[in-house]
């Protein structure tokens, strides 16, 4: 009875100034972020411009858990090049190497046809119904580098949400306890 | 200041950010490299060259295929992505591009090879356009390192052309 009594009291000695501090602290740390992912994408020309890989399609080169640093230029896209596309009605990107391309003479267009290195068919599969090519409207980037491994904790923090509330309640409960 | 949790942090963060220059170095350090590759390709067999019941022109043919990539590899080479191409115009398409064959060399021995092989991806042309056409073969790689900037560059031979009439 003691101790609610003295958390009660606790609370009430919160002054609004700290509190406002740390908020103001707490909403700048987070718009920052938010500022440097949108620059990026700016940058980049990507919708996306850090992609984590998800399967083993494009094994032994990316394996699951590395991250793809994507860039968008206006340079016609060609043979051999790693590219990120959407299929229309799904929302997973995928990560595959172009083997064929058809330009058309009039319009600048292009039909792109994509296989992952590991998969011994190329993507007409996992094309919608019907469709036989890639335009260029489907496709989010070109891969330009990439970094092993550190793709693993967005993986886990999608595949295990518990863990992401337990990462963002601690966060959380850090910044209000600390002292400054 | 000088807690548990600050410590950790402030350990977690510069480990991260060495880690990071360091990825970033080696990846400069690629630029250092000057590669000096070769590549022949012959057309031993065109083995029939139909047009399919949609409408599309299909060939199939049997390459000679030798390469010295050796010079490619560096430290922070992952594996070497090549693959060959054919390349012609169409009244219709400025550029046609049809992956034939491709492979993954994972190690610098393995670098200078040759390899007598038909073409591993159906070689189809948006159209029928392909009866006495001249066609490029390119020869591309794409470095893979083990982390930082992919390079890609490629190698053009000249002078194939498809028979004039279907086989």
């Amino acid at each position: 009875m003691g101790w609610i009594g003295d958390t009660v009291d606790s609370v009430k000695s919160i002054q609004i100034r700290q509190l406002l501090t740390q908020a103001v602290s707490l909403g700048m740390i987070v718009t920052s972020a938010l500022i440097i992912w949108k620059g990026l994408m700016c940058i980049t020309g990507s919708e996306s411009p850090v992609v984590v890989v998800l399967s083993g399609s494009m094994e032994p080169g990316f394996k699951r858990g590395d991250i793809l640093f994507l860039h968008m230029s206006k340079d016609p896209i060609r043979a051999g090049e790693i590219v990120v596309f959407n299929i229309d009605g799904r929302e997973i990107p995928i990560v595959h190497r172009v083997i064929k391309v058809h330009e058309r003479k009039d319009t600048g267009e292009v039909d792109v046809l994509t296989k992952g290195d590991n998969n011994y068919g190329d993507d007409r599969l996992l094309y919608a119904q019907g469709q036989l090519y890639l335009q260029r409207n489907h496709i989010m980037g070109r891969a330009v580098g990439f970094l092993p491994y550190v793709g693993w904790v967005t993986i886990i923090m999608t595949e295990k949400p518990i863990i992401k509330y337990i990462l963002i309640g601690a966060l959380g409960l850090l910044v209000i306890t600390s002292k400054d | 200041m000088h807690s548990f949790g600050y410590r950790l942090n402030g350990l977690l963060t510069f480990s991260l950010t060495i880690l990071a220059i360091m990825c970033a170095i080696t990846s400069l350090s690629d630029n250092l490299n000057t590669p000096s590759p070769s590549a022949e390709i012959q057309i031993m067999n065109i083995n029939w060259f139909q047009k399919q019941p949609q409408g599309n022109d299909e060939v199939s043919l049997t390459m000679n295929i030798s390469a010295d990539l050796q010079s490619l590899f560096t430290w922070n080479t992952k594996q070497l992505f090549i693959f060959v191409a054919a390349e012609y115009e169409t009244p219709k398409n400025s550029l046609n591009q049809v992956s034939l064959w491709d492979a993954i060399i994972p190690a610098k021995e393995h670098a200078k090879f040759w390899i007598h092989t038909s073409n591993k991806y159906r070689f189809v042309d948006q159209g029928n356009n392909l009866r006495g056409k001249e066609f490029n073969l390119t020869l591309h790689w794409h470095v893979m390192p083990k982390t930082g900037k992919m390079f890609a560059d490629k190698i053009v031979l000249t002078g194939y052309s498809f028979p004039e009439e279907y086989r």
